[in-house]
């Protein structure tokens, strides 16, 4: 990991576990950046598939978010809608070390495919 | 990485019960087996139920595929079909097929089954002579239809009964040979089964009751072409099919020296008396019952997967079972003991010429039986009564008349649902028709009101319409459908109900959510969007000031204390008592709104100003700028107390509703609840505040305060139901008071005061309210003591546990490499 490569964000513990906060870039869309309650640390396009709803102020449980408007679930590690429901919103990968939370600048600046991503979650 | 070799599970009988295990297994624990299958027939698992519409000409065997090829492939289950197993190697742990084929085990399931009985007489194995169990036989039946004339079915029961009905449309001449003088004894009483007999036989069908079969007889080709009974008449029969009960296939099992009695002899927990096997379905004998009806296998496969999962909470004791003819134009129903005895009283309508006979039977004012020939709308209903041992003394002079004449409960639409056309709205919230849920019943193999939900939207938000889709269910399938059974767990993470889970958190004095969830052994590590927010409620209630209240685990709006809207704004509601307010507080509103930008003002129905389209940057701003208290319109908490002018000013009012409505909401406000509390507080009994539509309404007349609860102007109306008269304003606190934290400490969360008092029944609420003093001051102390301290979240955060860190986004910058 170069230095370069990543955005520094936040600290792990500026997020309440099992809970998310909303990250703005430059006045890009809104990013929900979520943290389970095993401190694993997820950042998805705040945007549910279905119409819309700010997935970061749904509930989190596992590693999972359920969308304050209509409950759809979706995945935190791949934005994918839990079925039956179909569709995902997009995903940016993030890491975390030494208690710090980093996002990915490729992700954050859209200049990478949604499709690369495979899933936000890094080691 | 530190990989722990798989446990191998093996399932012997590839159909409906063992196949339902696997598929609850694999919710719970997917990854803990390599499972493989073994199957005698050559389909994968089908609705074996559903065989008696495909013998009819309605289905075809693909529709009633439950699981295709593709399930077993994509989760990873090797399927054996057309492969009996013949023995097992209980020391070695394995099985050994018919030709061969082996396979080891460390956990093993046997869902064998039943075999058709076969009657002991010359002629059995004659051509042409069938059981009615498996796609072969109906094939059979089918093909058999095309080129023979005579048709005899022996057994006048359930299964002979749909078999002559099916082929009768084929076009065959059928005769049914039934040994008693009653058709289809086990399920229905003597009345009922005449007018069933005299219908089957408008259809075309010929009976021959009360004989006995002595021989088949068979022609020069081995073919069976006639039928003789013991008194030595013959009638022709080019297709006899013996549909004379069913014997649970257990020669497996004796094989390998398991222990049976007319079935395998299971523990509670679906265990055989090898430890490491397990049976489920048909073929096993449960408290000496083998069933023979999907339901009851369906909670046993429940069960049996919760032991596989090693949750090993689950218990199954025995079921209570329904049955319904699956002959197209008939409605036929019985539950229970539709006999009745000498302990019993019977409700009976009888109208032959109509075709309607309808049996209650009742025990210590309680349904246990019902018999329904004609018209079974009700009988979902009655069967719900009867699972639910609820008392009916209440209701019995209309108990008869079914749920549609229960007065405002008819609402819930349980009798619509068989005359309602395909494109008819089930479901008004998600814009889900009648057509869409039977084609996803149908299609999907859906059994449950929650399958229902999870495919189709119906009955998932607001859920008024779940009475009608379990109904649509019901008469979709028939006698398969499992009703949902009378304990009903919280949600999928937990075997216990809501209920069990209070019992637990007050007895145990479990204080926060960790500590509950690991004591009742969650099967998810932190719960789900619908049990977490109850159990955080159930915490808290039961325990104030010393259980922790988890924000993470509250809805949105309880966690930002305003409502969330469609496009992610939100609206702030302050508080003004009673509906009153003053020029101070509108300036100070107007001022918000100018200052803010809020795009919409509105007066809400409960006497409040709302103000929508708030950003969630604002709120915090917005609440000191008002300074007034949180309306909590956004939370299950007390709302409003709406109040009329009252005596003050109305030259009717007879009493000061304004002042009452201002104590009422001064003394409540801030109480958390199951859901959403409202009042209201009217001068006089032109109830101008429409207190008849609260959860507790206040009226007052010359004499003092008359009280009602448990109303509701939401979903469905619900008028509220006189509680008592009161004489002064501390009465009326004291009692509204303690029914309020009777609900509170009894409610299911997301449960109106509606739902829960018919579901403990008004005269409960009076015995703990009206009828025992000490009792009710000791609540309105719990009320005062659980509020007493509470703060107001919009002006003390830090002691309401607000995270205010959600109000401020984080902000960063994205600098180019190149920069």
């Amino acid at each position: 990991m170069t230095r370069s490569d990543w955005l520094y964000i936040c600290r792990l513990d500026d997020i309440p576990a099992s809970g998310a906060r909303v990250v703005r870039i430059d006045g890009r869309p809104d990013i929900a950046l979520f943290r389970t309650l095993d401190d694993r640390v997820f950042a998805l396009h705040d945007r549910c598939p279905h119409k819309g709803g700010p997935l970061s102020q749904g509930i989190v449980h596992g590693a999972r978010v359920t969308c304050p408007l209509h409950a759809w679930v979706i995945n935190l590690d791949s934005g994918r809608a839990v079925e039956p429901d179909v569709g995902a919103t997009a995903c940016f990968r993030v890491r975390c070390e030494n208690g710090e939370v980093f996002l990915n600048r490729a992700d954050a600046r859209g200049s990478t495919a949604v499709a690369e991503r495979e899933t936000c979650a890094v080691a | 990485m530190n990989v722990k070799a798989k446990q191998k599970l093996v399932l012997i009988g590839n159909g409906m019960a063992g196949v339902r295990t696997l598929e609850e297994l694999l919710k719970l624990a997917p990854d803990l087996y390599d499972i493989t299958v073994f199957g005698a027939e050559p389909h994968p698992n089908y609705n074996r139920i559903l065989l008696s519409p495909v013998l009819a000409g309605e289905q075809t065997i693909e529709q009633i595929v439950l699981n295709d090829w593709d399930w077993y492939h994509d989760n990873g289950i090797t399927l054996h079909t057309s492969k009996k197993i013949v023995k097992i190697d209980r020391r070695q742990r394995r099985v050994i097929a018919e030709d061969g084929t082996e396979a080891t085990y460390d956990r093993l399931l046997l869902a064998t089954g039943s075999n058709p009985f076969m009657l002991p007489i010359p002629g059995k194995d004659l051509d042409g002579v069938l059981a009615y169990r498996d796609i072969a036989d109906t094939h059979a039946m089918i093909g058999a239809a095309q080129k023979y004339k005579h048709a005899v079915v022996i057994g006048g029961g359930l299964l002979g009964l749909e078999a002559a009905n099916g082929l009768k449309l084929r076009g065959m001449d059928v005769t049914v040979v039934h040994v008693l003088d009653t058709l289809m004894e086990r399920q229905l009483d003597a009345s009922a089964a005449g007018l069933l007999k005299l219908s089957l036989e408008q259809r075309g069908l010929t009976f021959a009751m009360n004989r006995k079969t002595q021989e088949l007889l068979g022609d020069e080709h081995g073919r069976v072409r006639a039928v003789r009974f013991a008194d030595g008449e013959e009638i022709p029969a080019e297709l006899v099919v013996m549909a004379i009960g069913i014997r649970p296939n257990t020669a497996l099992a004796e094989s390998a020296g398991l222990q049976c009695n007319r079935g395998i002899l299971v523990s509670d927990t679906m265990q055989t008396y090898d430890p490491r096997i397990y049976a489920v379905g048909e073929c096993a004998a449960h408290r000496g019952i083998a069933y023979g009806l999907v339901a009851p296998l369906f909670e046993q496969a429940k069960v049996c997967a919760n032991h596989l999962a090693e949750f090993g909470i689950g218990i199954y004791s025995g079921s209570v079972t329904s049955t319904k003819l699956k002959v197209t134009g008939i409605d036929l129903f019985s539950a229970g003991d539709f006999n009745g005895g000498a302990d019993t009283e019977e409700i009976t309508l009888a109208d032959p010429i109509g075709g309607v006979y309808k049996k209650l039977v009742i025990r210590d004012d309680k349904l246990v039986g019902a018999c329904l020939y004609g018209d079974t709308t009700d009988g979902a209903w009655y069967f719900k009564l009867l699972r639910e041992g609820r008392k009916i003394d209440d209701i019995r002079d209309t108990l008869m008349f079914g749920e549609a004449n229960l007065g405002d409960t008819g609402h819930s639409g349980e009798s619509r649902a068989a005359t309602m056309a395909d494109d008819a709205e089930v479901c008004g919230c998600n814009g889900v028709c009648k057509g869409n849920i039977v084609k996803a019943i149908k299609t999907q193999g859906l059994f449950t009101v929650d399958a229902v939900r999870k495919h189709t939207k119906a009955s998932s938000s607001c859920g008024s319409c779940t009475g009608l889709v379990e109904q649509i269910l019901a008469s979709a399938l028939g006698g398969d459908y499992s009703a949902a059974p009378k304990k009903k767990p919280i949600c999928a993470c937990t075997v216990y109900s809501h209920e069990e889970v209070r019992m637990a958190i007050r007895e145990n004095k479990l204080t926060s959510l960790m500590a509950a969830m690991a004591f009742m052994e969650w099967s998810t590590p932190n719960g789900c969007a619908t049990c977490r927010p109850a159990l955080n409620y159930y915490l808290i209630s039961t325990w104030p000031h010393e259980a922790r209240d988890d924000p993470q685990a509250r809805f949105i709006n309880e966690r930002a204390h305003a409502n969330i809207q469609k496009d992610g704004t939100y609206s702030v509601i302050p508080r003004m008592w009673g509906g009153i307010t003053n020029a101070s507080e509108l300036r100070r509103i107007a001022d918000v709104v100018d200052k803010y930008q809020i795009p919409t003002v509105k007066v809400t129905g409960g006497q409040r100003i709302d103000l929508l389209g708030v950003k969630k940057e604002d709120l915090q701003n917005i609440w000191r700028d008002l300074d007034m208290p949180s309306g909590h319109a956004y939370a299950k908490a007390l709302r409003t107390v709406k109040t009329c002018v009252g005596s003050e000013w109305c030259r009717f009012g007879t009493q000061d509703s304004t002042r009452m409505g201002i104590e009422l909401e001064k003394a409540l406000w801030r109480m958390y609840a199951p859901h959403k509390v409202k009042l209201a507080v009217s001068g006089c009994p032109r109830n101008c505040a429409e207190s008849g539509i609260k959860d507790v309404g206040v009226i007052g007349v010359d004499s003092g305060w008359e009280i009602y609860v448990a109303g509701n102007g939401g979903i469905k109306t619900d008028v509220a139901q006189f509680f008592c008269k009161l004489k002064t304003h501390e009465e009326v606190l004291e009692y509204a008071g303690a029914f309020l934290q009777l609900y509170r400490e009894e409610g299911h969360y997301l449960e109106r005061t509606v739902h829960y008092v018919s579901r403990v029944g008004l005269d409960y609420c009076k015995k703990r309210v009206l009828d025992d003093d000490e009792g009710r001051r000791a609540l309105w102390a719990r009320l005062q003591d659980a509020l007493r301290d509470e703060a107001d979240p919009w002006h003390e955060p830090q002691k309401a546990a607000v995270d205010l860190r959600q109000f401020a986004p984080i902000k960063a910058v994205l600098v180019e490499e190149s920069a």
